[in-house]
């Protein structure tokens, strides 16, 4: 589902001397149906910067980021619209929306862009964010007032709300208690029985055991770290 | 080809080598991109960066030197300008930055929206009203106030009675330039919440010029960063933004200040 080959990135600053910074080299992954890849290395080894690139967030400097037959380091921003509208979700640490837009919107928004039915979308929304025990008092309003966790978990439906062949978790139980963590947990293996490729940054050990198939060291793919 | 078969595997509008001079100056030079149906394109650049002349020669309002703009294949600038004018009443919209720009700040609410209706042909004043009522809801504006005027309104809610009078006729393409542009923050928050919903459910291709990066993020799908008159830079929204290429876009990107 996901297959990477020969990936590498650099940042210039031309802003700062023009530095090339290069960050990633030779980088190569494969992530099958109804896996999950746990992304490891220190801070700063690059794995936030792997998954922004095979979310087409960042730009490749070379090679091939192959998602479900689309080659996100090629692809036409068209392509990649559509790519993420589709096939591959991603639940980012933060939560950036409008502010004003109510959160049962907030999580049905991926549903609407897909063209399913307000009545039919909003239900999937609600059922979501009742199983990620978001009081339903709260569902007609912003999340933009919440608290970390509950945007967390505002975030976490919305990355939830479509059935995605290829998802990318960043941190996805951090600031969440053992209830939610729990629930989010139960969302990621079943999203890996329906078929999921899941590439994920789990900082939670005991998270990173429970629903991941492997772990990858992204350290190798650090230009100048690897033998 | 007819005006009515749109096709989801052609772009809606297509402009090549676009270039427009002031004299020895140039305004915009050079610009080609393609639109598709329901794309929403934002333009960004400082004052002065020709993202404004670019937006006048797409809309026609001014004359472009060089280059082809296609609308549904056919060529915007050698189209007979009577024919131009209907493309611009009925399947093309322009949002102004200043809603007197785009009111009658003399007429009824209902006499701006039910002006662009009768202008394609609508005659039957109970339906006109109808609609008008319909899309003043729709922009969140109370039927009650249907037969005041423009100037009795907030900015904002001359902003939004813009939207209706444009989207009434229910257009394929429509311009806005700086439409969030000289309102509170929390009223510009409203007015992109509207504009995304009806973007989403008419469908809509737009091409939004605005200096302000935080709304493009929030609307636009792609972008383009002009500087002087030249598209430096031109990407997915959030590729743009997150990993600026160009110098002067990571100028541009640091230099906004986070909140």
């Amino acid at each position: 589902m996901i297959e990477i080959q020969n990936l590498s990135k650099s940042f210039t600053l031309h802003n700062q001397g023009g530095a090339v910074i290069p960050v990633m080299a030779g980088a190569h992954l494969k992530v099958a149906p109804g896996e999950c890849v746990a992304l490891t290395g220190q801070s700063g080894a690059g794995k936030s910067t792997l998954m922004r690139m095979i979310y087409g967030n960042y730009l490749a400097a070379s090679g091939s980021i192959l998602v479900g037959g689309v080659d996100v380091a090629a692809a036409t921003p068209r392509d990649i619209i559509r790519l993420r509208r589709e096939i591959l979700g991603y639940v980012s640490q933060f939560l950036r929306v409008v502010p004003r837009v109510p959160s049962r919107t907030v999580v049905a928004e991926p549903l609407l862009a897909l063209g399913m039915p307000q009545e039919t979308a909003h239900n999937r929304a609600e059922e979501l964010l009742s199983l990620l025990n978001i009081p339903e008092r709260l569902w007609s309003l912003s999340p933009t007032t919440f608290s970390g966790g509950e945007q967390q978990r505002v975030n976490i439906a919305r990355g939830f709300a479509h059935a995605y062949p290829a998802l990318l978790l960043d941190e996805p139980t951090a600031s969440l208690d053992a209830r939610n963590r729990d629930v989010v947990l139960g969302l990621i293996k079943a999203a890996k029985e329906r078929g999921a490729a899941i590439v994920g940054i789990f900082h939670d050990e005991g998270a990173r055991e429970r629903v991941c198939t492997r772990e990858v060291d992204v350290t190798v793919f650090t230009p100048g770290v690897a033998a | 080809m007819t005006l009515h078969d749109v096709s989801l595997d052609q772009p809606l509008f297509r402009v090549e080598g676009l270039t427009k001079r002031y004299g020895q100056r140039i305004g915009c030079a050079d610009v080609s991109f393609d639109l598709w149906p329901g794309e929403v394109l934002g333009i960004v650049g400082e004052s002065g960066s020709g993202k404004s002349t670019l937006l006048g020669c797409l809309a026609g309002h001014m004359q472009a030197d060089e280059g082809k703009i296609l609308y549904r294949g056919r060529n915007t600038l050698t189209m007979p300008e009577p024919e131009r004018r209907v493309l611009s009443r009925t399947e093309w919209a322009f949002v102004h930055q200043n809603p007197r720009d785009g009111l009658r700040m003399g007429v009824s609410a209902g006499g701006n929206v039910g002006e662009r209706l009768m202008a394609i042909g609508a005659r039957h004043y109970g339906d006109i009203r109808e609609t008008a009522i319909d899309w003043l809801g729709r922009v969140e504006i109370s039927g009650e106030r249907i037969d005041d005027r423009p100037r009795q309104f907030s900015g904002g809610m001359q902003q939004r009675l813009q939207i209706a009078r444009n989207l009434v006729t229910s257009p394929r393409l429509v311009f806005m330039d700086e439409p969030t542009g000289g309102l509170d923050v929390s009223v510009q928050a409203r007015l992109l919440d509207l504009l995304r919903g009806l973007v989403r459910d008419m469908g809509l291709s737009v091409i939004i010029v605005t200096h302000d990066l935080a709304v493009t993020r929030l609307l636009a799908d792609r972008l383009m960063v002009m500087k002087d008159g030249r598209v430096i830079e031109h990407g997915l929204t959030d590729q743009v933004l997150d990993d600026p290429q160009a110098a002067y876009t990571q100028l541009l990107v640091s230099s906004v200040l986070q909140v």
